[in-house]
């Protein structure tokens, strides 16, 4: 199928292996009491056929990065600067040149949405039309983007339901009321995928299902990306989801991104004290009970921020330059190990000596 | 055995749905909660666990089935025992933004029931109760929160004034319905600590009520977890004992699908398949033994004509399986 080529607005071409880089992103909300500063200069890149887990508490700023790189933000927010990246696809052997999402017509926006770049949202049942089936609903999105019609689309989409593990035949003429909440999520990925994007954003893409159901969508989704290859951005506040899913993991707070490094480095050795605080914050199956500690405070005013580091507040390793300095991300030396703090060297050392210190006390 | 504070005896719930049609949200639980115990219910949603928990609080009926209260019939009670038993259980909800007053500052929330029941002369005393309350919740200085109102406090620290309310008639058990499945990863466990501690200061007993095993092993790491589905429990025992060592081919499907925090391990785990991936509706039950359909043990016949019995081992543990029941009664014999 030939896709239409979105314009491109500025001639860059990015690294080979990248699909989207984001540059000094800051994105703020306007409210009573002055501006959100929801994302705060972020930069990250996003490389083919990779699955990168943005992870945090709420308020993090993790969904509104999500929805910065669609442009579906609400009117009361800002992208005060920064840039989004996007390589197309190679075509006939040419690598068109990158463009930046952020300066998109209208017109050339609507191709890159779903075209190019699909997202899944959290409330699947919010995410579909009541009264229309979802033959329907995917005729609409097909039209749309002046894709396939038909019979070929209905096959299609049958194709695409067996691969997310759906009954084709039943789910075609389905509303989706008739449908649990596992299985709409299975459709909505399905009909995200329905154009070929290179790029799928998932907002919390297992929350609020079962067990049982968020095994199965955890399984499809990693069957999907064998299979396709495409490059996935997935929002999370389940660390375990990350664990299980993703290649790389940028952990944020306070509208930062304050460590990504890849995934086996996130938990087995991560460097910031936020990472290490949140993971031995979840309690998982096999771990005792003597190894979970909280992590003290709450997370910040998005409007007034603390000065300097913005976890400071709550850091046990706080220092003076940690209150009046903001620490950037700095490479640790390891390959694609990123982490913003001035203790980055010695806080893994330090906290476990601090742990092991009050447990003798 | 002491009496236990309170006591399900073959308790069923039955809701009305349509003219003539009614689906059983409970069916058959036993559950009996000690003095100073915790106890956490998991299960998917819609499998009872919430129904179960409000009719221990006496907010829902049992439409067949005892709910003894030290050992009496709630339904039997004297006004004055009644009025016991309602002090005595109190109930955390798990919406912090829903079940606060939007219009009653903190003190407010706190002194009400301190006031109805009179159980403190004057307002100098309740003030200095409702200070010592949240204290003991941990919202310190207490005096900053008392003139604030729910909308100026985080998830997290209206919890904090939910426990503290439940606190003030000196309830002896506590039913958390999903009391931190709304509050940030990094909270949730400080909030338990602070329930934990209080069940070790009070003495309270505490039914905590979560679809989250892995917090369920956390809190009840002393106490019990007591899996249900479609509405029956089918397998309860010691915390770590069930987590460690399920026996009921659900929990053990439960189990393996949860990922771990850890790549290397979460990976490497293995997945139990069940045979179906669709839960039944409450509308058209299986017969038998409701996870038959689903069961990768399945025997055939017995599982599918023959509702389980919960059979308790010497272990400690108790499970309705029929295959179970097999397994371990040739390794007994």
């Amino acid at each position: 199928m030939e896709k239409t080529a979105v314009q491109a607005s500025r001639e860059m071409v990015l690294p080979r292996d990248v699909v989207v880089s984001v540059r000094g992103l800051s994105i703020a909300y306007q409210a009573k009491r002055g501006w959100v500063r929801a994302v705060r200069n972020v930069s990250l890149d996003v490389k083919r056929g990779e699955a990168l887990a943005l992870i945090g508490e709420s308020g993090s700023g993790k969904t509104t990065m999500g929805l910065g790189m669609v442009r579906l933000l609400p009117t009361n927010a800002r992208v005060s600067e920064g840039k989004i990246l996007y390589q197309p696809a190679t075509k006939n052997g040419q690598i068109p040149p990158a463009i930046d999402v952020l300066e998109l017509s209208t017109q050339d926006l609507r191709r890159f949405r779903w075209g190019e770049c699909a997202m899944v949202f959290q409330a699947a049942l919010n995410a579909f039309n009541p009264v229309l089936r979802i033959s329907e609903q995917f005729g609409d999105t097909a039209r749309a983007h002046g894709y396939l019609r038909g019979r070929a689309l209905e096959e299609r989409a049958k194709h695409l339901f067996e691969l997310v593990r759906l009954e084709s035949e039943r789910v075609w003429r389905a509303y989706p009321h008739e449908l649990s909440g596992g299985m709409r999520q299975r459709v909505l990925i399905a009909l995200a995928l329905l154009l070929e994007p290179q790029l799928l954003i998932l907002d919390e893409p297992t929350t609020a299902l079962d067990i049982l159901t968020q095994r199965n969508i955890m399984d499809v989704l990693k069957e999907l990306r064998s299979k396709l290859g495409f490059s996935m951005i997935f929002i999370s506040h389940d660390l375990s989801l990350a664990a299980e899913l993703a290649d790389r993991v940028a952990t944020m707070y306070a509208g930062s991104v304050v460590e990504i490094s890849d995934v086996y480095t996130t938990f087995q050795n991560p460097h910031h004290p936020y990472t290490i605080g949140l993971i031995q914050a979840v309690p998982t199956l096999s771990t005792h009970k003597d190894q979970i500690t909280s992590i003290p405070g709450s997370p910040p005013d998005l409007i007034q921020m603390p000065e300097g580091c913005k976890f400071h507040p709550r850091c046990p390793l706080a220092d003076d330059r940690c209150r009046t300095e903001e620490p950037v991300l700095e490479d640790t030396g390891a390959a694609d190990h990123k982490v913003a703090c001035w203790h980055w060297k010695t806080a893994r050392e330090r906290l476990a000596q601090a742990a092991r210190f009050a447990k003798q006390n | 055995m002491p009496v236990p504070i309170l006591e399900l005896k073959n308790v069923s719930r039955a809701f009305q749905v349509r003219r003539n049609t009614f689906i059983k949200a409970v069916d058959d639980v036993s559950l009996s909660i000690q003095e100073g115990e915790i106890v956490c219910l998991v299960g998917e949603s819609g499998c009872g666990k919430t129904t179960t928990g409000r009719m221990m609080v006496g907010l829902l009926k049992p439409t067949a089935g005892k709910v003894l209260f030290r050992g009496q019939d709630v339904t039997q009670l004297t006004k004055e025992q009644h009025k016991e038993y309602r002090l005595a259980v109190q109930l955390v909800h798990q919406d912090p933004y829903a079940s606060l007053n939007p219009s009653f500052t903190i003190y407010d929330t706190i002194a009400a029931p301190i006031q109805h029941h009179g159980f403190t002369n004057g307002e100098a005393a309740t003030r200095k109760r409702v200070i010592e309350l949240l204290e003991m919740v941990d919202l310190t200085p207490a005096t900053d929160f008392l003139d604030k109102y729910p909308h100026q406090l985080s998830g997290g620290q209206r919890q904090r004034v939910s426990v503290a309310r439940a606190l003030t008639v000196n309830p002896s058990f506590i039913v958390a319905d999903e009391a931190v499945s709304m509050v940030d990863v990094s909270i949730r466990i400080s909030l338990l600590n602070t329930l934990l501690k209080l069940k070790e200061q009070m003495g309270l007993a505490v039914l905590f009520i979560t679809h989250d095993l892995a917090l369920a092993k956390y809190f009840a790491w002393e106490g019990r977890i007591g899996v249900m589905y479609l509405g029956r429990m089918v397998e309860m025992s010691p915390a770590r004992y069930l987590v460690e060592h399920p026996q009921h081919p659900y929990t053990q499907a439960l189990l393996s699908a949860i990922p771990e925090a850890d790549p290397d391990v979460t990976r490497k785990k293995r997945h139990i398949d069940l045979r179906s991936m669709d839960l039944p509706g409450l509308l058209n039950l299986p017969s038998g033994c409701s996870f038959h359909p689903r069961c990768p043990l399945w025997l055939g016949e017995q599982c599918e004509q023959q509702v389980p019995q919960m059979v308790n081992y010497r272990d400690g543990s108790a499970v309705a399986c029929h295959v179970v029941q097999q397994k371990r009664e040739a390794e007994r014999a």
